[in-house]
């Protein structure tokens, strides 16, 4: 018996997200009494996972494997997971994971319980807790399957030191042609700049920026706070920014450290995307606003006064 | 082309979220439900092709009779006819299995879904149907064209976005950009008398067994007010982010 973890990387670099679920995974192992293996694909300096606790890294290399393919990694996952003996599976919620995470489940016959906040609180039954609702609630579920997959919500759990010896395992894994009949044609990145999903500090605009020519100071404030750039939906909609952007309930999901919202009301489909952010700053001319009572801090003001100055005063900060 | 799209009936996003039962129900007191958001999207790229290319469209629903009303809905926008499996839906693989059931039966060649539900949230029923009946899959689909029997398909990746090239069958998991939102489609008076003549198929499920199930909800903590600073302070905001809440 263990528990495996998959460390999510990309071009051979570690997620961030990867962190977390081997910090979890450990925890989990602790309360199970077992031991964690933290499965990794295509990475070559996998001692990166000792300080978080993997006291085992499988490291699994495959050339066919030079950009992600979801029914092969979920293929790797399974030979693994049934050479390790997993009975609890850990995964991350990034893009890439949360595709290839169903086709896991119903290999192993899993019972896959996605966007879990919080550690098991029990093991007999098998008790986790996760969002729901889009953020208006949580749910307490109950794996009752053998093996169980948990998804743990990005930026829920943290990363935790928890150094470890560990051994690297290298595994040869054994992919057929049909695990390649989805290709990848071509991967389109913008560069240089810091996505939604990794940021640790997200800063959106909405409508109140009233056009896509100012969005100039936006990028700026960014910049400055070395944060993804994000929006509300009507912004995407009219074609201001791009659909990658929209942040909300039909969005993109935000769980970012910090999160400044500027000129954007806070309707509840808003807020269900970015309530998980741990803390939230609005800027708003409209002291009504609904997103005021979702905030941690906030200016009644000006986007257009408050914005410029919020950069040159960062930019000292920074600086200092 | 037959054309399959799943239909998750969920409380209206503008729904306020309350447990009943010493919290351990759903309140839908008062809760007016839906075509799930993503789902609709998809719907309506299925619309598409059948008014440009030629396709059958089937929407199909797993729960129990208060769920019709969103079918029709669904009929009401286009689709030829719907299925709604008699079952509570439990858990996602549950329902996936109920609808992979009906997806081996009808030869679907194409079986659209939302990247996710907007109320559990899971985002697992897409993949896991086409695990099940062994098509081929792609997540978080943010464009489509198919052409005979290969279709070619964009997702969103962290950062940018990916395109793919599957041959059909194949399941799609969709959201914004599968088709835009001034697209999408209200039912006309038309539609919605004509919906009422369409067949709603009535089917039992296939197996009652679920892999997970809630034990218990909660609502989250009520949050503190919001720390007002002055426009003119904004030395006092930096301090706050940067001494209080320690994010800068
Ligand atoms: C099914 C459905 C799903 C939806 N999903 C989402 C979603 O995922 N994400 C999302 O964002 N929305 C979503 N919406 C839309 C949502 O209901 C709101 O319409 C939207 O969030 C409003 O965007 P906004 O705040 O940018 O614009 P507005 O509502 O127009 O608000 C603009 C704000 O800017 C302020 N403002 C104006 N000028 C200034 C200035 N100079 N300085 C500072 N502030 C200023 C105003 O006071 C106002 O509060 C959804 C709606 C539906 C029906």
């Amino acid at each position: 018996m263990s528990v495996l973890v998959f460390a999510d990387a990309a071009n051979g670099k570690f997620k961030k997200s990867a962190f977390e679920v081997v910090s979890y995974g450990k925890k989990v192992a602790e309360q199970l009494g077992t031991n964690l293996v933290a499965l990794t694909i295509n990475v070559s300096s996998n001692e990166e996972l000792y300080k978080y606790g993997a006291e085992k890294v499988v490291s699994v290399s495959e050339n066919k494997l030079a950009t992600f393919n979801a029914k092969a990694y979920a293929s790797i996952i399974k030979q693994v997971a049934d050479a390790e003996n997993a009975t609890v599976i850990v995964l991350d919620s990034s893009i890439d994971t949360l595709y290839l995470a169903p086709l896991v489940s119903v290999s192993l016959d899993a019972g896959y319980a996605s966007n879990v906040v919080a550690l098991p609180s029990s093991t007999a039954p098998f008790t986790i807790k996760r969002k729901v609702f889009s953020n208006k609630g949580f749910a307490n579920t109950v794996i009752s399957t053998d093996k169980k997959i948990i998804g743990v919500a990005k930026n829920s759990f943290g990363i935790h030191e928890n150094p470890v010896s560990g051994t690297v395992q290298n595994m040869e894994v054994s992919l057929s042609d049909g695990d390649f009949t989805v290709k990848s044609e071509k991967v389109e990145k913008v560069s240089g700049k810091v996505t939604i999903a990794d940021a640790d500090v997200v800063v959106s605009a909405g409508r109140g920026l009233k056009g896509p020519e100012n969005w100039g100071m936006i990028e700026e404030l960014a910049n400055v706070l070395g944060a993804a750039t994000a929006c509300s939906k009507p912004v995407s909609d009219l074609g201001w920014r791009p659909h990658g952007e929209h942040v909300g309930q039909t969005g993109k999901p935000v769980a970012s450290n910090l999160y400044i919202a500027i000129g954007i009301s806070g309707a509840i489909q808003h807020l269900a995307g970015v309530n998980a952010s741990k803390v939230k700053v609005v800027i708003n001319t409209d002291p009504e606003a609904p997103f005021f009572k979702a905030a941690d801090y906030g200016i009644v003001g000006d986007a257009f006064q408050v914005v410029p100055e919020l950069i040159t005063k960062l930019k000292a900060f920074k600086e200092a | 082309m037959k054309i399959l799209v799943c239909i998750s009936h969920v409380p209206d996003t503008t729904s306020k979220i309350n447990f009943t039962d010493n919290d351990t129900k759903f309140d839908t007191n008062g809760v007016q439900f839906v075509i799930n958001p993503y789902d609709e999207f998809c719907l309506t790229r299925a619309m598409w092709f059948k008014e440009k290319q030629g396709a059958t469209v089937t929407v199909l629903n797993v729960g129990n009779a208060t769920t019709e009303p969103t079918l029709r809905k669904a009929l009401a926008i286009g689709a030829d006819d719907a299925i709604r499996v008699n079952a509570e839906p439990i858990d996602g693989l549950s329902v996936a299995k109920e609808i992979a059931a009906v997806v081996k039966n009808g030869n679907y060649d194409l079986v659209l879904a939302g990247r996710e539900s907007i109320d559990y949230n899971g985002g697992m029923v897409p993949g896991m149907i086409a695990s099940l009946v062994n098509y081929n899959f792609v997540n978080g689909c943010v464009g489509v064209e198919i052409d005979g029997n290969s279709a070619t398909l964009v997702r969103e990746i962290d950062g940018g976005n990916e395109t793919l090239s599957s041959s059909l069958p194949m399941v799609i998991a969709g959201q914004k950009g599968i088709v835009e939102e001034k697209d999408l489609r209200i039912p006309n008076m038309r539609g919605i008398m004509m919906a009422r003549q369409k067949p709603l198929q009535v089917v039992e499920p296939v197996s009652t067994a679920n892999a997970t199930e809630v034990q218990s909800y909660q609502k989250p903590a009520p949050k503190g007010a919001v720390k007002l600073v002055s426009a003119d302070n904004i030395d006092e905001l930096i301090n706050l982010l940067h001494n209080e809440a320690k994010v800068i």
